[in-house]
């Protein structure tokens, strides 16, 4: 029985240990790039950063506050993420209502339509095609419009409303209420969790995503912070700040601190905001997984 | 002729009561329609338009003739992509790229579930889990950025400690036998926490009397595991596993193309970052609407198949 307890110890240590080490690893990069971006020039050259920075100051940040293209990128990113997840909330929820009422017509039809868009798409071009043909090249509409709806979020949305018990309903129905005020009185209210849930999914892809952007958008003074981010760091490009190569001494910030600083600000939202949704999101996985 | 008359006018009027009753529902159900309307609107417009926009790649499109006023050339462009060199090239990495990330990547979140689930500290587990699911919320452009960070050869922390450790400095991004490991190495550090939720949540549906008689029983923590907790998530894990082959074609390209350059497309060019550079940055639309219809047929036919599996073997699919 001794023998059984300090086996188990034993195990607990190492698994305490390992579990450590694993939060370690999810953490490490992004310490990494906090430390380069707050680090002096001579120090990450040399390449003598691994944890902590050195020679602690602000440089790249001061050097990011002037390069314009970047702030003007993240008011961007900021409006397609508020704009786009407001359209994806109004479509999503209504669809999932409407699909969530049993007696709806041709319930079964509208689903099939809906959900064989899941199996098969255009593809790439013929939708890069229709955004040209509707006119929208080039503008917020190209960003907001062609993900207005995520199949996979609308039936997170559903499966939730599918579970408001229906004796709620049929209570404001013989009140005289119509399905609008079903909707608004009744299952909204009740299914705020699943909104908070698909709109921070919503708004996270918005915030993240770079493809859509970087092929719909040509005008520069358009173009979301990922777009920017993918500029500096696949491209190497970071025109406009009038960094030359002869200005890079030892003290200026070089391209990878600056590329960091970037990279910080980008995430920082995120990082605020995050560990209070968190639990929103593992909620929507799991409505989601129940009934894929 | 009479009977024969008399039959049709009950079966009319019947199919015009059935009309009016139909009718009579969408009548009552006309804020349902409404509120239908915009969402069934973007489907049609955002989804369907473009399946039927594939028709260009049996045509010769060009923007001034549009897609009704081009030329059919039938197949033309399917065998230009199947007599095209790059046709196998692009296969064979897409199929490296998915059959690695798989292999690689699969196990970890289950074998994190399980452990995680030997923690026994809730608040360290709560945290843990904080933690490890962060990632998964970092966009791939960042990603990417912290990839090249990390391992660029003149100021990244791994180059560092190989060069500390005697060796030579190894330029990751330009080397293309590093290719596939560097991309499956940053998936599974950006959803090695996440994917485990759903193993996690198997795991709590398992019931804790089980641990206690077998605990009882005198088996310890890997007999445990080994004798319940595995056996306990198995369906979750053949169900994932069977829907994970149906999207074998789909590697995440929009990673890819931030992570490749040409010097090492030979292990890193997969079709859609093939389509996108013919079909988007040089305009060839025919061409890559074709390559980008053979892809979507093959994965529709890989979809059918792994729920066809899974119904049979776990009687759970997606439809």
């Amino acid at each position: 029985m001794v023998k059984n307890n300090s086996k188990i110890q034993a195990f607990d240590v190492v698994n305490v240990i390992l579990m450590l080490f694993l939060m370690g690893v999810a953490l490490y990069p992004i310490v990494y790039e906090i430390a380069i971006s707050l680090s002096s020039a001579s120090y990450v050259q040399a390449n003598k950063i691994s944890v902590f920075p050195k020679g602690f100051n602000f440089d790249s940040y001061k050097n990011l506050v002037q390069y314009r293209i970047f702030w003007i990128s993240y008011k961007n990113t900021i409006v397609y993420s508020v704009l786009g997840t407001l359209i994806n909330l109004t479509l999503t929820s209504t669809l999932a209502f409407c699909l969530s009422r049993r007696e709806l017509l041709f319930r079964k039809q509208i689903t099939l339509f809906i959900i064989f868009t899941m199996f098969f798409s255009g593809g790439m071009i013929p939708n890069f095609l229709l955004v040209n043909w509707l006119g929208i090249y080039n503008s917020i509409w190209a960003v907001v419009l062609p993900g207005a709806i995520s199949t996979y979020n609308m039936i997170i949305v559903r499966t939730f409303m599918s579970g408001i018990p229906e004796e709620v309903i049929e209570s404001v129905r013989i009140d005289g209420g119509n399905d609008l005020q079903i909707f608004s009185r009744i299952v909204l209210p009740l299914s705020k969790s699943a909104f908070a849930t698909v709109g921070l999914f919503y708004f996270i892809g918005h915030w993240n995503s770079y493809f859509g952007p970087m092929i719909y958008l040509s005008d520069k003074s358009l173009q979301p912070l990922q777009v920017i981010l993918k500029e500096m760091i696949v491209d190497q490009n970071i025109e406009g700040l009038g960094l030359r190569m002869s200005d890079l001494k030892d003290e200026m910030p070089t391209s990878e601190m600056f590329t960091a600083a970037s990279i910080v600000l980008s995430i920082i939202p995120v990082l605020c905001v995050y560990p209070f949704v968190q639990k929103y999101f593992v909620k929507g996985v799991m409505i989601g997984s129940v009934k894929g | 002729m009479g009977v024969y008359s008399r039959l049709t006018n009950r079966s009319m009027i019947k199919r015009q009561e059935r009309k009016s009753k139909t009718l009579g529902t969408l009548i009552k159900q006309k804020y349902l329609f409404m509120m239908l309307f915009p969402s069934l609107l973007y489907y049609f417009i955002f989804r369907y338009i473009p399946m039927y926009g594939v028709i260009i790649a049996f045509k010769d499109y060009n923007f001034i003739s549009g897609i009704w006023g081009s030329k059919w050339v039938g197949l033309k462009y399917f065998k230009q992509f199947l007599q095209n060199p790059y046709f196998f090239r692009t296969l064979r990495n897409t199929f490296i790229i998915s059959i690695n990330s798989l292999f690689w990547f699969f196990p970890v979140p289950i074998i994190f579930a399980i452990l995680l689930n030997e923690v026994k500290n809730t608040q360290f587990k709560k945290t843990i889990q904080t933690v490890t699911y962060l990632p998964h919320f970092i966009s791939i452009v960042t990603v990417v950025g912290l990839l090249k960070q990390l391992t660029s050869p003149t100021t990244g922390v791994i180059n560092a400690v190989i060069m500390t450790l005697g060796g030579n400095p190894i330029n990751f991004f330009m080397e293309k036998g590093w290719f596939v490991p560097l991309y499956v190495i940053s998936a599974i550090w950006s959803d090695f926490g996440w994917g485990a939720i759903v193993y996690i949540a198997a795991i709590s549906g398992i019931g804790q009397e089980l641990y206690e008689a077998a605990s009882i029983d005198g088996a310890g923590r890997f007999r445990q595991i080994w004798h319940i907790t595995i056996p306990g998530i198995m369906p979750t894990v053949v169900i994932l596993l069977i829907l994970r082959m149906g999207s074998l074609l789909d590697v995440g390209y929009e990673k890819i193309l931030l992570m490749y350059n040409e010097g090492i497309y030979e292990t890193s060019d997969v079709i859609s970052t093939y389509i996108y550079r013919n079909g988007i940055r040089q305009a060839n639309y025919s061409f890559g609407t074709a390559v980008g219809l053979l892809n979507s047929t093959v994965s529709l036919a890989l979809v059918i198949m792994s729920n066809y599996i899974s119904k049979n073997v776990t009687e759970v699919g997606l439809w």
